[in-house]
């Protein structure tokens, strides 16, 4: 039973890190059909932004530094995909193949970006002291810093939902992105919301890093590590559907964690994208589908 | 709501253009040209190159027959394949495993199986120590995976994005399958120091050479067949598929079998590769396999040209030359011209360097039914000529994913 | 069938202006290989001659990924290589020439190993070679140079199980660094063990020795994990660990996936007094990534950090930090790769020629006073005697060595000299 409720609890842990890497995704891909492979870069530049920011305020304000970064690192993943939308994704609207082969050039780039920056070896970030050690009830320890992950995508989540459904802005976006004329014809600067949309899914991204710092390494290649694994709560969730995003992260999470321990860990990671592939063959459009009267 | 057909045009494949061009070329129109080609590649090459860069060259060749491949199913078939890694890799193993085995000698372990701790040859190994079974798996494996895989997804519509990124997932799954499996794979190292071939020294100088020679063979043999389905009825349809599958299944045609054959035919050829790419370079390992370079082997096309089967052994050849020169010339910096280079192309040349040659033909007077007026400048001619066909950035389209 | 008028054959467009484009290319190839074909031609074959001397400079080769995953360990070790060779220099190179380094990337990917390797020999016909760091680098690498009867220096510690007449081993092999590190555990009375590793060739190897060694000094294995290259989830591993209830953890995981073990498992609130565990692939280097506090008190097995105690260390650590920068760190492999540089210098001067043949020759039983303190190349198998070190990561992200062997060790790379090890 102890075990039972720690592996729930890792994988409510894993499910928390994967939708908070695939949030930023379910804007740029689910709602622009963009498939932006430089949204790892973007999570790594978060993670870089919260090095940077600890560095200039000093060890003695870890703390402050790291909540600090989340809203930094917000803006830094936003104005990068600000750029990227401007420079490039905009000549691209209507060829999301094309515009996968092209983030990745970027991506690569900005790798290499870091590498010069940064230096190739990976950066430390401390973590802060209210996050170390964790919760311990009834003997199952959950980390602190699983649990601000939690909190944080939590809030996101909630965050996204009342923008999207409750705020003009948001309501533009659904709009554009549900009838792109029709939109235009009503008076909705398609460009503009296009530009907002890209901007808030990359700073998403940013928000993730900070995140990540808690977790894992922080070097030129963290996005390669987790991009794919975005991309595929995305598509199981459905296309822009946040509720199929959460959904996914929490199904794949936990699926995630009980295999890996009947078994091995790699053989969990292969089993879950094997199982992916075959659950697309009975819902190919993912949990959610949103309706459209288009041809099958 | 987009329709689909413009969706699918927007996907980046040729599109109308191409197709309502009328031509009325003969079927051995470009036939000097071919033997233009021959003649630089198999006499040229092997006398004014090194055994060095000949056996680099032999190497992409191996990648150029993939490359044909990826814009068969890609540029005529609209599927863009990024788990090509899969194929080359299931092709390149197969043929490691029989040359490993070969060269253990029979009853014999290979190397990496000793240092393992295997005692007894596994048996999934054992059909592998005949050259019958070994060789023709090495193209026949990919193509039965394929077929069954597409099968599948075809069925299901699974199609544009979601296919891309299931063939991504399940390159990344092969992977770690691979390297989990030491004992039976070599796991990260792969299947090393392969230096001979039903005995022949392949490290022998003249022996590469010779190599050199099969493979532009082959590659020109992939090339001829691949252009000659693309030519034939089939290839039509294929490309009906790919512009709007419904009105092709509203004629009567099962769009899932016709998509079917060109995924199994450009895993095909993609096991093919992998099978020469192995005496070749003499490894084979599941870095040549995962996501990074099955995404790498789609820009090898994109650059050259995706709806151009020139285009992609054009495309093979340049970028893999290329990242050779510019990765020795530049150790460290090299990535960035080789992003840089990748994104001009793919965002505002999308018809690659076969495009390129388009435009320059066209320039040079010799257009044949020009679709519409282009601006003057070459440059500007070449973006108007992008925004025309993709439809400017209010033409956000949506993939049909029913 | 249909057939509009104006349907033209698709893809047939393509093709017929195609072979033009593809002949001035291949055109162009060829004109480019004639170059490379003179650059080729310099020099003389290595195997008889006296590759990469020209008129006034020695050429080697540096060979190490500068790009993709493992770019964050071996960037490190060729600046260190390169430093060393910089200070050769400095003092009147090699033979009264200066050394000039040939550097390539091999980016993380095993066959541009095998490709890259092959082009310093052949077109920069290079002395020798520095380079590598995975065991599938050097395996890749391994048929170059033994075909070419070139020399490879490779830096980084491995599981054994190899001897190449053509590879200088200048890291540990499994009985000077696995070994010493069970040894240390069982002194502290930590006898139920569990292993955990990245899914490659090295964890699987070195565990399959630890399990023979474990059996004969009556040490309990309790549980053998591996997970994937770059894996960065340990919640569940870290409760198969708990559930285990080991006193240790014998820890071979791979760069990255350390960083996210070790902060997960701080965050688990598991100690170090509680579960020591010991890394062989943690250095000083690694500790800066995943953040001292996190692994403060773990145990590594090694034979040279920043902190080693002997007179030649101090005076590389000043050099290696005034060259780049005073918050960069030495450590094993870093110094290996100082080291080798340094051995191969010293061979070919004493050999008085680059000769292959006559500097494998003359690095027999050479000695050389290393940061890590005197290192010696045994004639046979060409690894180096090295004195095993046991230290514990100190919150401020140095190591402080707590248990020394009395001498450096003979390396055993097939474990020939130990009864336990017959079977493997």
């Amino acid at each position: 039973m102890e075990i039972f409720v720690s592996q729930v609890l890792a994988g409510l842990g894993v499910a928390s890190v994967l939708l908070l890497i695939a949030l930023g995704l379910t804007f740029t891909f689910g709602q622009m059909n963009v498939i932006n492979m430089a949204h790892g870069e973007f999570i790594m530049a978060g993670a870089y932004t919260t090095y940077v920011l600890q560095g200039l305020l000093g060890a003695s304000l870890v703390g402050l530094s790291f909540l600090i970064s989340l809203p930094v690192a917000f803006m830094v993943g936003g104005v990068l995909g600000l750029i990227l939308e401007r420079t490039l994704i905009r000549h691209l609207y209507g060829r999301p193949l094309d515009t996968l082969l092209v983030t990745w050039g970027v991506g690569l780039m900005l790798q290499q970006l870091a590498r010069d920056v940064f230096g190739a070896a990976n950066v430390q970030v401390k973590t802060p002291a209210w996050l170390d050690g964790g919760l311990t009830v009834a003997g199952v320890t959950m980390p602190w810093n699983r649990l601000f992950i939690i909190l944080l995508v939590t809030a996101a989540v909630v965050a996204i939902w009342a923008f999207v459904n409750k705020l003009p802005n948001g309501r533009q976006m659904r709009a554009v992105m549900q009838n792109r004329p029709l939109a235009s014809a009503s008076g909705i600067a398609t460009g503009r919301v296009d530009r907002r949309t890209f901007m808030i899914g990359s700073g998403l991204g940013g928000v993730a890093g900070v995140a990540i710092t808690l977790l894992g390494s922080i070097g030129p290649t963290l996005g390669t590590s987790y991009i794919i694994d975005a991309f595929l709560v995305v598509v199981v969730g459905g296309l822009g559907q946040v509720r199929g995003a959460v959904l996914a992260a929490v199904a794949l999470g936990l699926l995630n964690a009980f295999v890996e321990y009947a078994s091995e860990a790699s053989i969990a990671k292969a089993l879950l994208l094997v199982a992916i592939v075959a659950f697309l063959q009975f819902r190919p459009q993912g949990l959610f589908v949103r309706r459209t009267r288009a041809v099958a | 709501m987009a329709t689909e057909s413009q969706a699918a045009r927007g996907e980046g494949a040729p599109s109308t253009g191409a197709i309502a061009r009328p031509t009325g070329d003969s079927p051995w129109a470009g036939a000097g040209w071919f033997v233009v080609a021959a003649i630089v590649l198999l006499v040229v090459a092997p006398l004014l190159l090194s055994d060095f860069r000949l056996n680099l060259m032999a190497k992409f060749l191996c990648f150029a027959i993939l490359a044909v491949g990826i814009a068969f199913a890609w540029g005529k078939g609209g599927m863009l394949v990024l788990g090509q890694g899969i194929f080359f890799g299931l092709g390149g193993y197969c043929v490691a495993m029989f040359l490993k085995l070969e060269e253990a000698g029979p009853g014999q372990l290979p190397d990496f199986m000793v240092w393992s701790g295997v005692e007894q040859l596994p048996l999934l190994w054992r059909p592998f120590q005949h050259a019958w079974f070994a060789l023709p798996a090495a193209v026949l494996l990919p193509m039965g995976i394929a077929a069954l895989l597409g099968a599948l997804v075809f069925r299901q519509r699974v199609r544009g994005a979601y296919f891309a990124i299931l063939t991504q997932a399940l390159a990344a799954a092969f992977v770690i399958i691979l390297v989990g499996q030491q004992q039976l794979t070599g796991g990260t190292n792969g299947l090393t120091n392969i230096t001979a071939m039903f005995n022949l020294d392949l490290t022998n100088a003249g022996n590469q050479r010779g190599l050199y020679v099969i493979v532009a063979c082959v590659l020109g043999g992939a090339f001829l067949l691949v252009r000659h389905l693309s030519r034939s009825r089939y290839g039509r349809l294929l490309v009906a598929v790919r512009d709007s599958e419904d009105r092709v299944r509203f004629l009567g045609y099962n769009p899932t079998t016709i998509k079917v054959i060109a995924f199994a035919t450009s895993a095909g050829l993609a096991g093919l590769a992998g099978a020469f790419f192995v005496p070749v370079v003499g490894i084979i390992s599941p870095t040549m396999l995962g996501i990074v370079p099955s995404i790498e082997m789609v820009i090898w096309v994109a650059l050259g040209g995706r709806a151009s089967l020139v285009g992609a052994v054009i495309g093979a050849l340049v970028v893999n030359w290329a990242k050779t020169g510019l990765s020795e010339q530049f150790p460290s910096g090299w990535l960035y011209l080789e992003g840089a280079l990748f994104i001009a192309v793919v965002a505002f040349a999308p018809k690659g360097i076969a495009g390129l040659a388009e435009l320059w033909r066209k320039r040079a007077g010799r257009s044949e039914g020009a679709p519409g007026a282009l601006p003057r400048s070459p440059l500007g001619r070449l973006a108007g000529f992008a925004r025309a066909r993709r439809g400017g950035p209010d033409r956000l389209e949506k993939e049909p994913t029913a | 069938m249909y057939h509009e008028p104006g349907y033209g054959r698709p893809g047939m467009a393509p093709l017929r202006r195609g072979p033009l484009a593809l002949a001035v290319l291949v055109c162009a190839l060829a004109v480019a290989g004639c170059g490379a074909q003179v650059k080729d031609g310099g020099g003389e074959g290595p195997a008889s001659g006296t590759p990469g001397v020209t008129a006034d400079s020695i050429k080697v080769g540096i060979l190490h990924s500068l790009s993709g995953t493992m770019a964050i360990s071996e960037v490190s070790v060729r600046d260190a290589e390169l430093l060393a060779i910089e200070e050769i220099n400095r003092s009147g190179g090699v033979l009264g020439k200066k050394i000039e380094p040939v550097v390539e990337d091999g980016a993380s990917d095993w066959p541009t190993f095998a490709e890259k390797a092959q082009k310093l020999i052949s077109s920069d016909n290079v002395a020798a070679t520095f380079g590598g760091w995975t065991s599938a680098s050097r395996k890749a690498m391994l048929p170059v140079f033994e075909r070419n009867k070139s020399l490879l220096y490779y830096p980084v510690q491995y599981e054994g199980l190899e001897a190449s007449p053509y590879i200088f081993y200048s890291g540990a092999t499994t009985n000077q660094q696995i070994i010493p590190g069970l040894e240390y555990l069982k002194e502290q009375g930590k006898t139920r063990v569990f292993l955990l590793g990245s899914d490659y060739v090295f964890p699987r190897t070195a565990n399959k020795e630890i399990k023979a060694w474990a059996k004969a000094n009556g040490m309990e294995i309790l549980g053998e994990e591996y997970t994937p290259l770059g894996n960065t989830e340990y919640s569940t591993t870290i409760n198969k660990i708990k559930a285990a209830k080991p006193d240790a953890v014998f820890n071979t995981l791979n760069g990255d996936s350390n960083v996210a073990f070790f902060k997960q498992l701080k965050a688990a609130a598991v100690t170090p007094r509680q579960l020591p565990v010991l890394s062989v692939s943690v250095a000083e280097e690694e500790v800066r990534g995943i953040g001292a506090a996190q692994i403060a008190g773990h145990p590594v097995a090694w034979n040279y950090y920043q902190s080693t105690d002997e007179p030649k260390n101090a005076e590389f650590v000043k050099a290696y930090k005034g060259k780049y920068g005073a918050d960069r760190v030495t450590d094993d492999p870093i110094e290996a790769g100082y080291v080798q540089v340094q051995l191969w210098a010293k061979a070919v001067n004493k050999a008085g020629t680059t000769n292959v043949e006559k500097v494998k020759q003359a690095s027999k039983g050479l000695t050389y006073e290393a940061p890590e303190g005197k290192v010696t190349v045994d004639g046979e198998n060409q690894h180096l005697y090295k004195t095993p070190r046991i230290g514990v990561v100190q919150p401020d992200g140095l190591i402080k060595e707590v248990s020394t062997a009395d001498e450096p060790v003979k390396p055993d790379p097939y474990l020939k000299t130990y009864p336990w090890a017959k079977g493997l």
